[in-house]
């Protein structure tokens, strides 16, 4: 009990809550550098996923892009992208984490958009295109709203991934919530280590929430019942960070 | 690293190849430690849910949460009760593989045809006999493929636990960031991916052994 008395002082002291170390600069830090990848990630595996689903080519390397993903620890790859950035003279923080992150973000984005747009049935494109929709007609008005939903989910976990690892740039002296975890560490400081750890389960937790809300929103509403995504390839490909 | 230092420098490796070694047997220590508890777990935790189908949202429920917490701020969480020990260490590794472990043991059973255990219940075949004869046997390679992601998440996870003093490999990694050395920091990354990759390899080996029929013509 009075460990977490300790937690509420520490909350409680306004020195926690401004300047560059202060709770809200490190949640903003955090979510920048976690949204900035994230959009990376998603440019670069989106349109690729939607065109190899709508071509029917390239699954092999879709399907295995996500099983390599996963067998990349996210640390093992914080520490190799560490000699790269340095070499490139881009320094410490950032940089080497936003490297680190983004191939942790391309893989479920890339087998999600493949696989949805893969098992919309092909009936309805086939009707699309006897109506005389073009290629990019059938992709943007057919193919494309019937996959939204586990694009989003794709995205969504890419996202989950890319804040929960984030933490991990505070160990090559980057910003973000993970500094209070790496300093609490240090200097056995565990009111801070507690807070920042906290604070990182909710952020990763509201944004896996706040997807949700977005999935709801953007999903017409004629698919909303659709049931959890079969394919054991797509259910399977979230990890733990 | 530092100007002008080669990426490896082999000298040092073959000096720390005893070190090294240490490190790999820890690392699978760890791993071994939390995928057999993590199974127990989630095989006992699977049972009930057949038993009571209403177990399973709520189950998964609770797993999916500890699953969507990161590895770093898990463990943290764990320290100030737990300390830097390795019942803290496991802690976080067997709840990650809970999530994992428990759908795919309940999807393998539930993936079993009906006609199937009907006909063995017709045979006169008892609840467990139906279990264990019947439904096991036909899950495995679910379950085999919920195993695989467990083992190659943990052993990602387990350079983690490198921070509050344990890490098998991981330790290696973080020696090398803390001290602008890429020497160990490459080896050990390397090390915990080649483990991934061939333990990965050993269990797909094992499933084409106990599952034949699943082999591709």
């Amino acid at each position: 009990m009075s460990f977490l008395l300790q937690v509420a002082a520490w909350l409680a002291d306004p020195a926690h809550w401004s300047g560059s170390d202060g709770i809200p600069n490190r949640i903003a830090e955090h979510l920048l550098l976690s949204g900035v990848t994230t959009l990376a990630a998603v440019l670069i595996a989106l349109p690729l996923g939607v065109l190899f689903g709508h071509s029917g080519r390239g699954g092999f390397l879709a399907i295995n892009v996500a099983n390599l993903g996963r067998a990349l620890p996210s640390l093992a790859l914080l520490a190799l992208m560490l000699p790269i950035t340095l070499n490139l003279k881009l320094g410490l923080g950032f940089w080497p984490t936003f490297f680190a992150l983004v191939p942790l973000g391309i893989p479920p984005v890339l087998t999600n958009s493949y696989v949805a747009v893969r098992e919309v049935d092909r009936d309805v494109v086939e009707a699309a295109r006897g109506m005389g929709l073009k290629e990019r007609q059938v992709l943007r008005m057919v193919e494309l709203p019937i996959a939204a939903p586990l694009i989003i989910a794709g995205v969504r976990n890419a996202a989950v991934a890319i804040v929960a690892t984030a933490t991990l740039g505070a160990l090559v002296a980057g910003g973000g919530l993970g500094r209070y975890i790496v300093d609490g560490l240090a200097r056995q400081e565990y009111p801070r280590l507690f807070v920042g750890a906290l604070l990182v389960a909710l952020l990763s937790i509201a944004v896996e929430v706040a997807f949700g809300a977005f999935e709801r929103l953007a999903v017409s509403s004629g698919l909303r019942s659709e049931r959890e995504p079969t394919d054991p390839r797509v259910t399977l490909q979230e990890r733990p960070r | 690293m530092r100007p002008g230092e080669p990426l490896i420098l082999w000298d040092w490796t073959f000096n720390h190849v005893p070190d090294i070694w240490q490190r790999v047997l820890e690392h699978l220590e760890l791993t071994a430690i939390a995928i057999s508890v993590g199974f127990v777990l989630a095989f006992v935790l699977s049972l009930g849910i057949r038993q009571m189908p209403g177990l399973y949202a709520p189950v998964t429920w609770v797993a999916g949460v500890l699953y969507t917490i990161p590895s770093l701020a898990l463990f943290a969480l764990l320290i100030p009760f737990t300390g830097l020990s390795i019942l803290t260490a496991e802690i976080g590794l067997v709840g990650y593989t809970l999530l994992i472990l428990v759908r795919n043991i309940v999807g393998g059973l539930r993936s079993v045809p009906p006609d199937v255990r009907e006909a063995a219940v017709g045979m006169g075949y008892s609840n467990w006999q139906v279990l264990w004869r019947i439904e096991l046997p036909l899950a495995m390679v679910i379950i085999i493929a919920g195993l695989r992601v467990a083992l190659v998440t943990t052993i990602g996870l387990v350079t983690v636990t490198g921070l509050i003093g344990q890490g098998g490999l991981g330790f290696l990694i973080l020696q090398g960031i803390q001290q602008f050395f890429a020497t160990p920091l490459i080896i050990g990354a390397v090390l915990s991916i080649v483990l991934a990759v061939l333990l990965d390899g050993l269990l797909v080996l094992v499933q084409r052994q106990v599952t034949p029929w699943s082999r591709p013509a």
